[in-house]
């Protein structure tokens, strides 16, 4: 006890003195990962008060009209970081933000882009509306006070899947879902680069607190069809070829017969969660309690089709 | 010289490590411990040993769905299970005697905060046994009111019991869910509403085994019990809500 007192208190000087000399700074450093593109790659762990929830992938593209933004960051801070970092890469005005979806550390940074145009699909404004305040409740709780200010804006416009012109960059606006009930894909035709969202992970744990598999399953299909050059990830590097599909495919499969068999079989969810990860998940970041956290969102349906035979009322029988 | 001091430190840390045992601090170190072993075993003694095992996910990604498997490994002669949440508002989970059955048992909760859920066994001989896991919770699970409410027809599916059993010829595996909002009674204007008594008797209306249920449980509340096989004959579960409801279901082998 004692020990960890003053574990604590160590770190709160040594925190505190880190701080003071930048208070709240992600650091960001845009990566060019092609021609007038780049990529704000965050780390592969969990939202922490070490990272401030630095744990995801946004990017922009610099066209001759201005830049557009694909995804704002877990917080205000990061919005307001992101947009400065863009600042120092180009003089041209942010036109356009994207959201993927709904998923707090991909648009609570909306905050610092309230005068560009915010887009998202329906679904994914419905859920911006729906969870924004609780998801900026826990932000503040797991990442501290780098999330202070941070408020949901919601994206004030619908996205219309198809192809868009800006400045010379032809964009494809794909509308998916299984991550959540609404997942963008954006390829930009002029590069070949797709930014998959949260369909694809590579080297972390996929996450599924609002997932659906076959959907899921089908939209990794449809972004496998379209043969990218490159692809950034929601989570994890950049990549060509299709790693980052066939890895988030061959995760959801896994998941989904493991449910589906221990369901079958009998299993209670607290067993199911202690049932031993495939070597290949083994070692990838987050995979075991991404794994317990999906046990909790997915196997009460997988449960409750193994339960299906309705028990028959006694009382009606005597 | 340096072999005696080497004995002599070693005789302090057996003695140190021989009078933590016989204390019996509370290895989930939690602050409630003292105050439960006094309100819910009259102070009566309790070894912490490893054969029971509390399997909870070590973050409870739905504070309203918390699943929970006590599993006791080689301990004869259970008689009652009794699980408690320490700092949940309402501690008592489920008591519960397993009379034929194997005395673990799975089942989910609703927690309000991060907190110890422990299993207290006792066995023939009157003794009681312990073991627990932390769980952190972002919390509220308790006081938000259950989700079927909203739903219009919550009431004609009022302590309807979905079952199945899986049989090995020696043993089998009763799993059921049982339509009800358990309610905690700490949501603003919804009172206590709550299944209060389940069992599972054999064809000649004897018990199989028994358990007192309480608020924490969660809503639909889903259980899992291990008996010995009984073959082809079905089972039957009965019990009560607080309100006097009847549960009364045949599950079919």
């Amino acid at each position: 006890m004692i020990t960890r007192l003053f574990a604590l208190l160590v770190a709160l000087v040594l925190g505190g003195a880190a701080q003071a000399a930048a208070p709240f700074d992600y650091r960001l450093k845009p990566e060019k990962i092609a021609e007038d593109t780049w990529a704000l790659i965050g780390s592969t762990d969990d939202i922490t008060r070490g990272n401030g929830g630095n744990i995801v992938n946004t990017a922009f593209v610099v066209t001759r009209e201005g830049v557009v933004v694909i995804d704002s960051g877990p917080t205000r801070r990061y919005g307001e970081q992101m947009r400065a970092a863009i600042a120092r890469v180009t003089d041209r005005p942010v036109v356009r933000v994207f959201n993927t979806h709904h998923h707090p550390d991909h648009f609570l940074g909306n905050q610092a882009y309230a005068d560009v145009p915010i887009a998202a699909l329906p679904a994914t404004r419905a859920g911006e509306r729906d969870d924004g305040g609780a998801f900026a409740d826990n932000m503040y709780r797991m990442a501290g006070d780098w999330a202070s200010g941070t408020e949901p804006r919601v994206a004030p416009q619908d996205v219309h899947p198809g192809r868009l012109t800006v400045g010379g960059h032809e964009f494809e606006l794909i509308a998916l879902e299984g991550h959540t009930a609404g997942d963008l894909a954006i390829l930009d035709r002029h590069t070949g680069v797709l930014f998959a969202g949260d369909l694809v992970f590579l080297d972390r744990a996929p996450t599924t607190p609002h997932a659906s598999v076959q959907p899921w399953l089908k939209s990794l299909d449809a972004l496998a069809a379209l043969g990218a050059k490159k692809t950034l990830p929601g989570h994890g590097p950049v990549h060509g070829g299709k790693a980052g599909i066939e890895q988030t495919r061959d995760w959801l499969i896994w998941l989904d017969r493991t449910l589906m068999q221990s369901a079958a079989s009998g299993l209670d969810m607290a067993e199911v969660m202690r049932l031993p990860l495939p070597d290949r998940f083994e070692r990838m970041p987050l995979a075991r309690s991404e794994y317990e956290r999906s046990v909790t969102h997915l196997y009460g349906a997988y449960e409750l089709r193994a339960l299906d035979s309705v028990a028959l009322p006694a009382m009606q029988q005597k | 010289m340096n072999g005696w001091k080497w004995i002599a430190a070693c005789g302090l840390a057996f003695f140190s490590a021989g009078a933590a045992i016989a204390a019996d601090a509370d290895p989930l170190n939690s602050v409630r411990w003292p105050d439960l072993q006094r309100e819910y075993l009259n102070d009566a003694p309790v070894t912490f040993d490893a054969r029971i095992e509390v399997l909870a996910p070590k973050v409870a990604e739905d504070s309203m769905n918390v699943p929970v498997t006590v599993r006791l490994k080689g301990l004869p002669d259970v008689k009652r299970v009794l699980v408690i949440a320490d700092f949940n508002p309402i501690v008592k989970v489920l008591d519960f005697q397993p009379l034929l059955a194997q005395p673990g048992l799975s089942f989910r909760i609703k927690l309000q905060q991060a907190s110890p859920i422990r299993a207290l066994v006792q066995t023939g001989d009157g003794n009681w046994l312990a073991g627990g896991a932390w769980v952190d919770a972002a919390g509220g699970g308790c006081t938000a009111p259950s989700t079927g409410r909203s739903a219009p027809d919550w009431a004609q599916k009022l302590n309807q019991v979905q079952g199945r059993v899986w049989r090995d010829g020696q043993n089998q595996r009763v799993r059921l869910r049982i339509m009800h909002p358990m309610d905690t009674g700490l949501a603003p204007g919804i009172p206590a509403f709550f299944i209060e008594q389940l069992a599972i008797v054999d064809d000649r209306g004897d018990a199989m085994l028994k358990l007192e249920t309480f608020e924490p449980l969660s809503e639909n509340p889903v259980f899992s019990f291990d008996l010995p096989d009984t073959g082809a004959v079905a089972l039957r579960v009965v019990g009560r809500d607080n309100n006097g409801n009847r549960i009364d279901a045949k599950v079919q082998p």
